[in-house]
């Protein structure tokens, strides 16, 4: 089960996962992300503070958005992610591919 | 010692499998890393094959086997009756195709390569089983 807040801040829309992104779930995510493209947010934060647990569906959602998001230049930064989630992005090397930072002032600075 | 648990092939069932997972390692203090990178493999498993092997129908079961042996490499089954997704059989997708065909599959399979050490597959029965090992200090 995955719960999706949502506000703006700075002009970013600030997406917060609280909960657990599987193979069930990755669907909300998918249409949340979506929902803010089509909005015309350009700068997407993703507040992973409460995200408890991520499977590969999840990354995959990550994963499918990075060259539609290069072709329309929008900036995406995930942050405050807890140790065991983060380890699931680095073991594929996602955090290569994907702006991923610590806290949110530090996303924010990646969105300038 | 064995703990086994029977799950329907129903994606919303993966948490409950999941927290099997946790609870049986967390007896015999494996690490929090590893318990996670654990869980993290068998839901990507089980989660393919409920939806390849399956087609979600929640009336199939699987059966989830962990062996926990001091001195020994743990030790995973799945057990299940549908047609045999044997993942060695598909090769690791390049991270850059997947991100310039914009899949959202196959990464489940790069991750549990990735975390287990040995992933085989048997025929017991009749039934298909997947064997996973992972070493890890107890």
């Amino acid at each position: 089960m995955i719960h999706i807040k949502r506000l703006q801040e700075d002009g970013a829309d600030v997406l917060a996962l609280v909960g657990e992104i599987d193979a069930s779930s990755s669907i909300d995510l998918d249409l949340a992300i979506a929902r803010s493209v089509g909005e015309g947010f350009t700068k997407i934060l993703i507040d992973c503070s409460s995200l408890e647990y991520i499977s590969s569906a999840g990354l995959g959602v990550f994963m499918s958005y990075i060259e539609e998001f290069k072709e329309k230049n929008i900036r995406m930064v995930l942050f405050g992610m807890n140790q065991k989630v983060a380890n699931t992005f680095e073991i594929l090397g996602l955090n290569e591919l994907l702006q991923i930072t610590a806290s949110k002032a530090e996303a924010k600075q990646k969105l300038v | 010692m064995k703990y086994s648990y029977s799950v329907g092939c129903k994606l919303e069932n993966l948490k409950d499998l999941r927290n099997f997972i946790r609870d049986s390692l967390g007896k015999h203090g494996v690490t929090e890393i590893y318990v996670s990178e654990i869980v993290l493999a068998l839901d990507e498993m089980c989660s393919n094959l409920m939806i390849h092997a399956h087609h979600c129908n929640p009336k199939d079961m699987l059966e989830v086997n962990i062996e926990i042996n001091a001195g020994k490499p743990l030790v995973f089954e799945i057990i299940d009756d549908g047609s045999v997704f044997d993942i060695n059989q598909f090769a690791e997708p390049d991270l850059n195709n997947l991100v310039h065909d914009k899949r959202k599959g196959g990464l489940g399979i790069r991750l549990v390569k990735s975390i287990m050490d040995k992933i085989e597959y048997t025929q017991m029965s009749g039934r298909n089983v997947c064997r996973l090992q992972k070493e890890v200090n107890l």
